[in-house]
């Protein structure tokens, strides 16, 4: 049987999508199973990504498996000079699956090539982080019912976020979707996106500050607008409060309206907006465990 | 001296009994061309020109290869480089047939992807792009999904 990897989201089909949500949804009742008992899965992680590797990571554990791999590149091999194609190849032969970060573009997919066994990706420098997406799509069903006709607000940095523009993939699958891109004009939405959302007939709106785009939303989505994607430190000082999420903004907002956010969060939500019922971030992070949890079980078959 | 006199004579310098003729190549592109065919490994005989006038590009080169015959997947890898090549094929000191270069469907290992953080500029990997439009070209990189453009072709 061919292998399965998860390298970029659109590598998968509307149906995958719908069968992993479904698993994640067994595993958030379930978390605790013993699927991947007796099986090895190697945590690469050739950049530091805190987040992305406690969660593989427990959601490896509470299948049962057992992990071997680096958290940083200083501490493999890779610092002796060793190619990325001798790495993998090395560790495709001790291990049952590969859950890989690295700075590289395009790295996941190189070595999905190589590897005999399969890769998932956990993010291959600004190009594609799949399992985000998975998560994102997870929390959106949730606390939606539905992830047809959803209006979904992305904030901040949209030109170099790469889970906004995975998310806008995806969601392209599901009926009647709309979007409103909120940033400043050195950060929009990247032309080809637009492009595709158009070829598609879907709506999409363009605007450069948060304002009652917000009361018509189900899902805000921020991003961090990041000071060293500007050319000018001036041009930062200008807009870097315009994208700041506060409590008070919310008042109008639609009773179903939810806030994601791919975190670490630094400033762009304030912290006033956390106790609001409609602060999703936290549990989205939570939904993160059980989505990996269904992306193992669906790519080893376990399930 | 009449124009087609001048022309019999001019090939006549030059002409290849059997093989093929590649004209109507830029001539700041021959050099790579060449590359590109590998034919610095052939042992029949090879005659080029380069900096000839031409009305079509102002300046062109030509390459004459005896006895070769291109199949079209590998002649097409020059259409990168040499978009208004032209191929005679000789037989027997006659133009038997004439044929002209296709972009392809799929570049494989001619072309470098223009993104520096792509790991096909940081490994030894053989770079593989797909056309999604051939005028103007863009090609879209299999392994980082980004698209190099026209005016960012490098060759490898």
């Amino acid at each position: 049987m061919k292998k399965k990897d998860l390298i970029s989201i659109t590598d998968y089909s509307k149906e995958d999508y719908l069968r992993i949500l479904e698993l994640a949804a067994y595993f958030e009742r379930n978390p605790n199973q013993r699927l991947l008992q007796g099986k090895v899965v190697a945590s690469l992680f050739f950049e530091p990504s805190t987040r992305t590797r406690l969660s593989f990571e427990t959601a490896i554990n509470r299948l049962g498996g057992r992990i071997i791999g680096f958290s940083d590149a200083g501490s493999s091999s890779v610092s002796k000079g060793e190619t990325l194609h001798d790495t993998i190849k090395m560790v495709s032969n001790y291990a049952d699956l590969i859950v890989m970060r690295h700075p590289l573009e395009g790295s996941s997919r190189y070595a999905s090539e190589v590897s005999d066994i399969p890769v998932i990706n956990a993010g291959d420098g600004a190009n594609q982080h799949p399992t985000q997406t998975l998560l994102d799509m997870y929390s959106i069903l949730k606390t939606q019912g539905t992830l047809d006709n959803i209006n979904i607000c992305m904030v901040g940095d949209l030109k170099y976020g790469r889970t906004v523009h995975s998310l806008l993939m995806a969601m392209s699958e599901f009926k009647n979707p709309v979007f409103n891109f909120i940033a400043p004009d050195e950060l929009a939405m990247p032309e080809e996106y637009k492009l595709f959302l158009k070829e598609k007939g879907i709506k999409y709106y363009e605007h450069t500050e948060i304002n009652e785009n917000i009361n018509y939303a189900d899902i805000v989505y921020m991003t961090r607008v990041q000071k060293e994607r500007f050319m000018d430190p001036i041009e930062y000082e200008k807009v870097k409060n315009v994208y700041i999420l506060k409590n008070n903004m919310l008042k109008n907002t639609k009773f179903n309206m939810r806030i994601l956010h791919p975190l670490p969060r630094v400033n762009e939500i304030h912290t006033d907006v956390d106790n609001n019922e409609k602060a999703y971030y936290f549990e989205q992070a939570r939904n993160g465990v059980y989505t990996r949890e269904a992306i193992i079980a669906h790519i080893l078959n376990l399930k | 001296m009449s124009d087609s006199l001048k022309k019999k004579l001019k090939l006549k310098v030059s002409a290849i009994n059997n093989g093929t003729v590649i004209d109507h190549i830029p001539s700041e592109n021959l050099f790579k061309v060449i590359s590109i065919l590998g034919l610095q490994n052939l042992k029949t005989q090879i005659t080029f020109g380069a900096n000839l006038e031409s009305d079509k590009l102002g300046s062109k080169a030509i390459i004459k290869l005896s006895d070769v015959f291109f199949e079209d997947d590998e002649i097409n890898k020059i259409s990168l480089i040499a978009r208004n090549a032209k191929l005679n094929i000789i037989r027997d000191y006659e133009v038997v047939e004439k044929r002209v270069v296709e972009v392809p469907d799929k570049v494989i290992g001619i072309v470098k992807c223009f993104n520096p953080k792509c790991i096909t500029n940081n490994e030894d990997i053989t770079t593989h792009f797909t056309v999604i439009s051939k005028s103007p070209l863009d090609l879209k990189c299999k392994y980082c999904e980004k698209i190099t453009h026209e005016d960012q072709i490098a060759i490898k």
